[in-house]
């Protein structure tokens, strides 16, 4: 089937999407935009999170075909300054090791830091609870999220 | 699960009740998705592959909630954290329910409707609705009937739903008095419960619910405990609770359930747990009544 929709603010269509396909596999193998990772595709561990219209969701759990009609915002089309503010905070904090949590880590630390822009460290974890990291031992992750934070306010 | 039906899956996208019920009926075999947070797991690992999917997330009439006399009407498609945001104040029970589920990516999408349609006994807003006696709303192209929840549930996974039906609400009775859940899990966020409980009192009716989740084939009531608790709270003096009458509840409610071993833990220390949890429960929620 034909599923068409808007990635990151521009007109996109994906043809013969087999229709029980996530979001995810469209995204990546059909659109070729490989920034969210597939790890785990049961909604595990947020590698795959992105924006469906304006929530954030595991792209690995929803149905290509939901997506019609909707739009999209990956890790890609975070080039706002406040995209590009969080992912500068990780490079800085030393938040990226092997990198694979991190485009979903990114979007989870943009939509947290979206709804609030002063968290608390309970607040922090419990928003990136379902991004898992393999790596870093999460410190330099908060440490991201604070500084991201920090200069969002300032 | 044919060749044919391999080949040529469908995806179908009403916008409507009266559409989705109708593609229902012309499809019984049809999977309904709303959140896709369960079915998306199996399809993705191919344990599953139904001939017709039936996207759900665009019906409006299943996206809304609203007051119906002293009961709220949840439609199936409403999300986690709607319920968590938007019903606190009257539906405490299963917000808090809500408000464990996944992560905030898990509770973004997936919704009350899909939770019963899953009927996992270990599903998080099924002990809070067995404890307030909520009813599921079942509809089909036939009509449209009300099923006690402590019904809808028939065995492991199992549910009152005719292939024709879908859920298309929950009606919650409004907050009558405190409400409690608790939930055991290897930790904070993600987790499928090891054992829960759920409580609601009634303090005009002077009634206890209870609901007990992940402990048997499908989530279970103590009414033991509940008329124990019923009869010997002192709802009058508003005393503080007697701890023989907490521990004999914990142990009704752990009397109450069918556990058994699993990966996930053992029937004993379920049981146990239980017993600890329902007592915490009863004295959390008496120490609101007694404090308001
Ligand atoms: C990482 C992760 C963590 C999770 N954590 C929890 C947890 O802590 N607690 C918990 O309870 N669950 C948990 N779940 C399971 C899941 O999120 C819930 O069961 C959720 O409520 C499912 O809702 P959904 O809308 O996403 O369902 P879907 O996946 O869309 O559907 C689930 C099932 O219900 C059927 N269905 C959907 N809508 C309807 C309807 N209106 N009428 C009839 N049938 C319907 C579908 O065909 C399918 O069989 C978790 C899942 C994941 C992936
Ligand atoms: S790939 Fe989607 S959550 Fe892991
Ligand atoms: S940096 Fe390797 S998984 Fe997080």
């Amino acid at each position: 089937m034909r599923v068409t929709l808007t990635v990151n603010d521009e007109a996109r269509v994906a043809d013969d999407v087999w229709p029980g396909e996530s979001l995810l596999s469209m995204l990546r193998e059909r659109l070729g935009l490989t920034g969210s990772k597939n790890a785990c595709e049961q909604g595990e561990c947020g590698s795959c999170s992105i924006y469906l219209d304006d929530t954030l969701v595991c792209s690995c759990l929803v149905a290509a075909g939901q997506a019609e009609g909707h739009r999209v915002r990956t890790v890609e089309g975070l080039t706002d300054g406040d995209g590009d503010a969080v992912k500068a905070a990780f490079v800085e904090a030393g938040a990226v090791q092997c990198g694979f949590c991190t485009p979903g880590l990114v979007v989870s630390t943009h939509a947290l830091l979206d709804r609030d822009a002063d968290p608390t460290d309970p607040d922090i974890r419990e928003a990136l609870a379902g991004n898992l990291c393999r790596c870093t031992g999460y410190e330099k992750i908060l440490d991201a999220v604070r500084l991201a934070a920090e200069r969002r306010r300032a | 699960m044919t060749t044919t039906a391999l080949d040529t899956p469908v995806f179908l996208r009403p916008t409507t009740l009266a559409e989705a019920l109708a593609a229902k009926a012309a499809h019984p075999d049809a999977a309904p998705i709303t959140g896709g947070t369960d079915i998306m797991v199996e399809l993705n690992f191919d344990v599953r592959r139904p001939a017709v999917l039936l996207d759900l997330s665009e019906v409006a009439e299943l996206r809304t909630w609203e007051r119906d006399g002293d009961r709220v009407r949840v439609g199936a498609a409403v999300t986690y954290t709607r319920i968590v945001h938007e019903l606190a104040d009257e539906l405490p029970g299963l917000a808090l329910a809500a408000r464990t589920v996944g992560s905030p990516q898990i509770r973004n999408r997936g919704t009350v409707g899909g939770n019963l349609g899953a009927a996992s006994p270990a599903g998080d807003c099924h002990p809070p609705l067995l404890a307030t006696g909520a009813d599921v709303e079942v509809a089909g192209v036939r009509g449209t009937r009300l099923v006690p929840v402590a019904e809808f549930f028939t065995g492991v996974k199992r549910t009152a739903l005719a292939a024709d039906e879908l859920v298309t609400a929950v009606l919650v009775p409004r907050k009558r008095g405190p409400q409690q859940f608790a939930k055991i899990g290897t930790r904070n966020a993600m987790v499928i419960a090891v054992c829960s409980f759920a409580l609601a009192l009634d303090t005009s009716a002077r009634t206890v619910g209870t609901g007990i989740g992940s402990a048997g084939p499908t989530p279970l009531r103590a009414p033991q405990a509940q008329e124990l608790a019923a009869a010997e709270l002192p709802w009058e003096s508003r005393d503080d609770i007697d701890v023989r009458l907490a521990t004999r509840f914990g142990e009704l409610v752990a009397a109450a359930a069918r556990p058994i071993d699993d990966v996930r833990g053992t029937a004993a220390y379920r049981r146990l747990a239980l017993a600890v949890l329902a007592r915490r429960c009863l004295r959390w929620a008496w120490q609101e009544y007694r404090c308001a």
